[in-house]
C-alpha cells in the first residue's frame, strides 16, 4: 500500500485551482498561435491575439483569465494500492472532503470568482465557497493519484447537448447533431471552441465521456484510425460553419474536436457534445505517495 | 476599418439612435451591473408594481459578475456573461428608459423588438478576455444586493472599454448573415 496524505491532496487541488485561472495552457497557446496564421478575417485575427494579450496581461497582473473562474469539475484516477490517509484530528475525513478543501481554498486564496449556488430552482443561494466540486472518480491499477481539473464556465456548459440516436442515424447523425449544437452555441459559448464529443455508453455515461474527452491534449492524435478522421471532419465543418472567433465570422471557429467513445446497447447511439471555450482551462497532477511500513 | 465612436454614457435616445450595428465603440464614463439573479429581482420588483433600488434612465448596464478585486485594485477579471439570459427580462428594463446593454452573444426576437421601440442598443464585448476588460475599470462600489455576491448591483467607471454595435435601434444586428 502507498500512502498520500489528506494535506497532499489538498494542497495539489488548490495548486490546480490556481495554475489554471491564470495560465492558458500550452496546448492551447499553440493552437491559437497557429489559427492566427490561418485566420482570414483582419477582426478574426484581432481576436486572437488579443487572447494571447489576455494570457499575458493575466499572469503579469494576477487577474483570472476569464471572470467566470469556473465550476470546478475533476477527474480523480485512484490507483488500487493508493490510500488517502486522513489527518489525525479529522479520522472520518475523506477524499472528496480534501478535494473541496483544496478547491475551497485556492478560490478565495487567489480571488477567484465564487460561481456555486446551492439548490438549483428555488433559492439558489451562493454558497460562497465555489464547492461543492464536481468530482468523477475511478480506480485504476497501480500506486499513483492523478487529479485532472477543469475550470468550467458556465456560458460554454451551458450550450452543450445530449441525443439518444437511433443506431440508424449512423455517423451521418452523429455529424448533423455536432454541427447543430454548434450552431446554436455560436457567439454565445465564446468560440474558438474545444469540442467534447462523447459516442457510446448510455444516457449518463454519454454526456461523462464528452467532458472527460476534453482532458487529452488538443493537438494530440486520436489513437484509432476511423475517429481520427472523424475528428478531422467534425473540425474541418464546425469551421466551415465561419462563426468566426467571437462569433464574429472567420475561419476558426474550434481549435479541435476530441472524441471519446464506449461500447453501448444494441438499439442505441447515444451522442453528446460538451463545449469549452477559448480559454479551455485544464491542468493535471500525479501524486506519487511514500510505502506504508 | 471604420472610426471607432466614442460613448460617453449617460446617452440620451439620439445618441442611441446614431449607433448603427457593427460599428466598434470606446465606452468612458459611468455604467451599471447587472446579471441573471439582479434581473430577476428589478424585473420582478417592476411587475410588482415596486420601485427600483436604481434609476436605470441613460444607463448602459454590462452584464458581468466580477472576480473579487485583490487588495490594492478596483476590481478584479470582468468580462461579459451571455446576453440571451437576460433576454426574458431585459424588454421590460428598457421600458423603464434604460439606454443599452453590454454582454455577449445572441438576443432574441423581444429584445430586437424593444431595441427599436424605444431607442436603445446592445454591445458586445469581447467574452474570455476578462483580464483585458477588467484593467479598463477605474472604479466599483456595489450599490445593490449586496448579498448576490458576484451578481450584486456595481457602480463601474470605465475608461475606453471597448465594444461593438451588436444590435442596434434600427432593426439591424451584426449577427445578421
Amino acid at each position: 500500500m502507498v500512502r498520500i496524505t489528506y494535506k497532499d491532496v489538498v494542497e495539489a487541488v488548490r495548486q490546480l485551482a490556481v495554475d489554471v485561472a491564470f495560465n492558458l495552457p500550452a496546448d492551447v497557446r499553440r493552437a491559437i498561435e497557429t489559427a492566427i496564421e490561418a485566420e482570414s478575417s483582419p477582426q478574426g485575427r484581432e481576436y486572437l491575439e488579443q487572447i494571447l494579450e489576455n494570457d499575458r496581461l493575466a499572469q503579469r497582473e494576477k487577474l483570472p483569465l476569464c471572470q467566470d473562474t469556473g465550476l470546478a469539475v475533476l477527474f480523480v484516477d485512484q490507483g488500487n494500492q493508493v490510500q488517502v490517509a486522513a489527518p489525525a484530528e479529522h479520522p472520518e475525513a475523506t477524499l472528496t472532503d480534501a478535494i473541496n478543501e483544496g478547491i475551497r481554498a485556492g478560490y478565495e486564496q487567489a480571488y477567484l470568482r465564487k460561481s456555486v449556488v446551492a439548490e438549483p430552482l428555488n433559492e439558489r443561494r451562493n454558497t460562497g465557497t465555489n464547492t461543492p466540486a464536481i468530482i468523477h472518480h475511478r480506480w485504476v491499477a497501480g500506486s499513483e493519484l492523478t487529479i485532472s481539473l477543469l475550470a468550467k464556465g458556465g456560458g460554454a456548459e451551458n450550450k452543450s447537448k445530449l441525443a439518444m440516436l437511433k443506431p440508424s442515424d449512423g455517423r451521418e447523425g452523429v455529424v448533423d447533431f455536432v454541427l447543430d449544437t454548434l450552431r446554436l452555441a455560436g457567439a454565445d459559448a465564446c468560440p474558438p471552441f474545444v469540442v467534447g464529443v462523447g459516442i457510446g455508453g448510455d444516457f449518463e455515461t454519454v454526456g461523462l465521456l464528452a467532458k472527460r474527452a476534453l482532458l487529452r491534449k488538443i493537438d494530440s492524435a486520436h489513437p484509432d484510425k476511423y475517429y481520427r478522421q472523424l475528428e478531422n471532419e467534425l473540425l474541418g465543418k464546425i469551421n466551415a460553419l465561419k462563426i468566426g472567433p467571437q462569433g464574429m465570422g472567420g475561419d476558426t471557429t474550434a481549435l479541435a474536436v476530441l472524441i471519446e467513445t464506449a461500447p453501448c446497447h444494441i438499439a442505441s447511439l447515444p451522442v453528446a457534445v460538451n463545449i469549452e471555450c477559448h480559454s479551455h482551462r485544464h491542468r493535471s497532477v500525479t501524486l506519487r505517495g511514500g510505502e506504508d511500513g | 476599418m471604420a472610426e471607432v465612436v466614442q460613448l460617453r454614457p449617460p446617452l440620451d435616445e439620439e445618441a442611441v439612435r446614431s449607433l448603427h450595428a457593427g460599428q466598434a465603440v470606446l465606452i468612458s464614463g459611468p455604467l451599471l451591473t447587472g446579471r441573471d439573479a439582479a434581473h430577476k429581482r428589478l424585473y420582478d420588483l417592476l411587475q410588482a408594481g415596486g420601485e427600483l433600488p436604481v434609476d436605470l434612465a441613460g444607463e448602459l448596464i454590462y452584464f458581468v459578475g466580477p472576480t473579487p478585486a485583490r487588495p490594492g485594485r478596483v476590481i478584479g477579471s470582468a468580462g461579459p456573461t451571455t446576453s440571451s439570459r437576460m433576454d426574458a427580462y431585459s424588454p421590460a428594463l428598457l421600458a423603464t428608459g434604460l439606454r443599452g446593454m453590454i454582454g455577449k452573444g445572441y438576443r432574441g426576437p423581444g429584445v430586437r423588438e424593444a431595441l427599436v421601440k424605444y431607442g436603445a442598443v446592445h454591445l458586445a464585448a469581447a467574452g474570455g478576455l476578462g483580464a483585458l476588460l477588467g484593467s479598463k475599470i477605474t472604479g466599483s462600489e456595489i450599490l445593490a444586493y449586496e448579498d448576490l455576491g458576484p451578481e450584486a448591483i456595481r457602480r463601474l467607471v470605465v475608461q475606453d472599454f471597448p465594444a461593438v454595435v451588436a444590435y442596434d435601434a434600427h432593426g439591424k444586428s451584426i449577427y445578421d448573415r
